[in-house]
């Protein structure tokens, strides 16, 4: 196999540009379901690829990307450095949290440093909600959320959407969506970007959402989000077909939100006999990295036939790819991909 | 600066506290000298015309966080009381005295003396020499004080010198770092908040302590049903207690956070809807006696951030007067009780012989076309930033000329 198309010619999805007409991908939130299956679409083609011997694409030569990174990481970071590489992109990263920034600069201003060094693509993770959204007002290039405080984190929402149902595939189930699905994430979902994302993405491709954690890290009006709320983990993981478990975030803790580690795996740690307690053939998932014997035991994490989290892992780096590529098609001229200001014809 | 001339204005209609009069105004000597029927203009004295305009008191503007004169003159405020944290904070006599003076002559400065030093909440200031050096009230700042037992002795120390205290009511021990109110709309943007029952905690709190020692407290803002009932219920019962909020939390929700603008972080932070429309019954009830404009303007160093980042605060002077006009035209108060509770009840609390159109009172006066339209605009404020939440908005009602003590103040 060689390198994939641009785009999916003969595809379901509206042409060109209409199929994505975003500069940016800052959160689900401003995403179509349509758009979402059209992302997921487009990712296939790069498992495929990443999946042979000879990874490397041209589709992206010459362009630069500038992964700025406020916030320690080291799996995202990484995840989108070999995305932009494959595509044969320019990566340069910039760990913000140990440049300019201690020095007082403003992050405006650093948005307009970058903006200045003429970036194809900027990837950003920011420990402020809002950031993201913020820097990209402010530059000229397609901006890509990496994950902005307790808001959003699009693409680990996505790389989960495509890992899951490309699980479901393999049980036989061939659905495009998660229609009649119900997934129960189970964590802390307060000081959770991951979960913000996946409650948008999940229901916009059909599931259902159960979300459970301790009173104290379970937010405001959160069902008007359309999740489920539970506090009783064993009542949440009753009947469900996907368990989506996150890890305590103590670096985001503002006070004592939980007693300690061991009472909290107590209460919401899930077991082989908790995981009893889901359907049969229920499908373990983590967004990582894990704290095993906390929040998910080393017996749940390494079944092979039920958790999917390595399967995330290597979903993630399509997805950034994909991410990648739609979002530089306009740069690239791609046919199709150009819209003028005012709006009319996509050319 | 004296008065030079006596002062008669013809031909307005003077918002009086008994209502609107048709009539002159004499001003004489910084003072009024008569109002209405009684008033008419004398040889030697300045006339201005006034017809179809009206006339009304200076606007005393109770907890602001900077002297702005540019933007309190266009808001027709020719007194401010100003909370004490300023940075070295007021919480020492040389310094109050200092500020005290720092407006003259033509918008006088009130300085709220800070009611621990540093404002940390754990040891008193020096209230009583602030007091002799021209502070007319105490305030714990922009954050409460957490230690009963010392807020419990403050209020008695207050109650003995007979000053009130400005409160804020929000228990920081639930307010934490939170940038937004527990709410949907906190969830989705994913910002660090906290449940409006901060402010019920406080709020109970201090009208507890308030009862035991006699003092007499002002909570600056009230900004939640259940808080304003708590308010209401203290007063029947004959609690010292007055309440204060700012046109931010009766003319926005929280919804008004969507897209991080950071004009709309403040502090207590905007709360839903139900809120918003319990103060402004409170305001039409009587419950809620003064509205501030909590001025603090703040440049982009500040805002121009991610919205947790971001310093609290409005740039408030210049649109205080035209929002309360429009719990005017909504019918929720009357002309007479809109100057009540921007200028009167404000005068009030700090004791100053001021905020109404009575003989003997200061010659604070303003007029005011109530229909003038015009539009904010943050990029072209008067004020030392343009940090307001309302940026974009037409509003109604600008003053056309305004007196501090009889003496006019060129607008």
């Amino acid at each position: 196999m060689t390198s994939p198309q641009n785009t999916s010619s003969a595809s379901r999805f509206p042409k060109g540009g209409q199929a994505f007409p975003h500069r940016d991908l800052i959160g689900i939130s401003s995403l179509e379901r349509h758009e979402i299956l059209y992302l997921l679409a487009e990712a296939e083609q790069y498992v495929a690829f990443n999946r042979q011997a000879a990874k490397q694409s041209e589709q992206l030569a010459g362009l630069t990307i500038i992964n700025a990174f406020f916030e320690n990481s080291t799996r995202t970071l990484l995840s989108f450095e070999i995305a932009g590489k494959r595509l044969g992109a320019d990566v340069v990263n910039m760990y913000a949290a140990q440049s300019s920034v201690k020095k007082g600069e403003t992050l405006i201003d650093t948005a307009m440093t970058l903006n200045a060094m003429h970036a194809d693509a900027i990837v950003i993770r920011h420990g402020s909600s809002g950031a993201v959204g913020l820097i990209a007002s402010k530059v000229d290039c397609p901006v890509l959320n990496a994950g902005d405080g307790q808001h959003e984190h699009p693409t680990q929402a996505l790389l989960d959407a495509l890992a899951l149902r490309h699980r479901l595939h393999a049980l036989g189930d061939n659905a495009e969506d998660f229609t009649g699905l119900t997934v129960t994430i189970c964590g802390d979902i307060l000081h959770s970007r991951v979960a913000r994302s996946n409650i948008l993405c999940l229901q916009a491709m059909g599931a259902s959402v159960r979300l459970c954690a301790p009173p104290a890290l379970m937010p405001a009006g959160i069902e008007r989000m359309g999740g489920q709320a539970f506090h009783d983990f064993d009542a949440a993981l009753k009947d469900t077909d996907v368990v989506m478990m996150l890890r305590l975030q103590s670096e985001r803790m503002d006070g004592q939100f939980i007693p300690s580690p061991r009472e909290y795996r107590h209460l919401y740690g899930l077991t082989p006999e908790r995981l009893a307690l889901a359907k049969p053939e229920a499908i373990v998932m983590h967004p990582g990295p894990m704290n095993r014997g906390v929040e998910i035991d080393s017996a749940v994490a390494d079944m092979g036939d039920r958790a999917i989290i390595n399967s995330q892992v290597e979903m993630g780096v399509a997805i950034r790819m994909a991410s990648l590529d739609i979002l530089t098609r306009k740069a690239r001229g791609v046919p199709g991909w150009r819209q003028d200001e005012r709006g009319g014809d996509w050319v | 600066m004296k008065q030079m001339r006596p002062l008669t204005i013809t031909g307005g209609t003077l918002v009086t506290p008994e209502g609107p009069v048709q009539g002159a105004l004499r001003a004489n000597d910084c003072m009024i000298a008569a109002v209405g029927g009684d008033a008419m203009p004398q040889d030697g004295d300045e006339i201005m015309d006034a017809r179809g305009m009206l006339v009304v008191p200076g606007i005393v503007d109770l907890g602001v966080f900077a002297i702005d004169k540019p933007a309190f003159h266009f808001g027709g405020i020719t007194r401010a009381g100003l909370m004490p944290d300023l940075s070295p904070p007021l919480d020492y006599p040389a310094r109050v005295r200092f500020v005290a003076q720092s407006g003259k002559p033509d918008l006088w400065v009130h300085p709220l003396a800070g009611a621990t030093k540093g404002l940390n909440g754990d040891q008193l200031a020096e209230i009583a020499l602030m007091r002799e050096a021209g502070a007319k009230a105490i305030a714990t700042g922009r954050r409460w004080i957490g230690d009963s037992g010392l807020m419990l002795r403050l209020l008695q120390y207050a109650a003995m010198l007979d000053m009130v205290v400005v409160i804020h009511a929000e228990d920081g021990g639930i307010a934490g770092n939170a940038a937004a109110t527990a709410s949907e709309m906190a969830t989705r943007l994913g910002l660090p908040s906290a449940p409006k029952e901060a402010e019920t905690l406080a709020l109970a709190r201090d009208i507890a302590l308030a009862e035991m020692s006699g003092a007499r407290i002002h909570a600056r803002q009230v900004t939640t049903r259940a808080g304003l009932q708590l308010v209401r219920q203290a007063k029947k019962r004959g609690v010292a207690i007055t309440a204060g909020v700012t046109p931010a939390h009766f003319m926005l929700s929280d919804l008004a956070l969507g897209d991080y603008r950071t004009f709309t972080r403040l502090s207590p932070p905007l709360r839903e809807e139900d809120d918003r429309q319990a103060v402004i019954e409170a305001i039409g009830d009587g419950t809620i006696d003064v509205i501030a404009s909590g001025h603090d303007p703040r440049g982009p160093e500040d805002k121009n951030l991610p919205f947790a980042d971001a310093a609290p605060g409005m740039a408030g002077a210049e649109t205080l007067l035209a929002m309360v006009l429009t719990l005017v035209r909504d019918e929720v108060i009357d002309m007479g009780r809109a100057f009540d509770l921007l200028a009167r009840n404000p005068a009030r609390v700090l004791g100053v012989e001021a905020g109404s159109l009575e003989p003997g009172k200061e010659a604070d006066i303003a007029l005011l076309d109530p229909q003038a339209p015009w539009l904010v605009d943050s990029r072209e404020m008067a004020a030392a930033a343009g940090n307001t939440p309302f940026d974009r908005q037409p509003v109604q009602g600008r003053v056309t000329a305004l007196w501090k003590g009889g003496v006019q103040i060129a607008l």
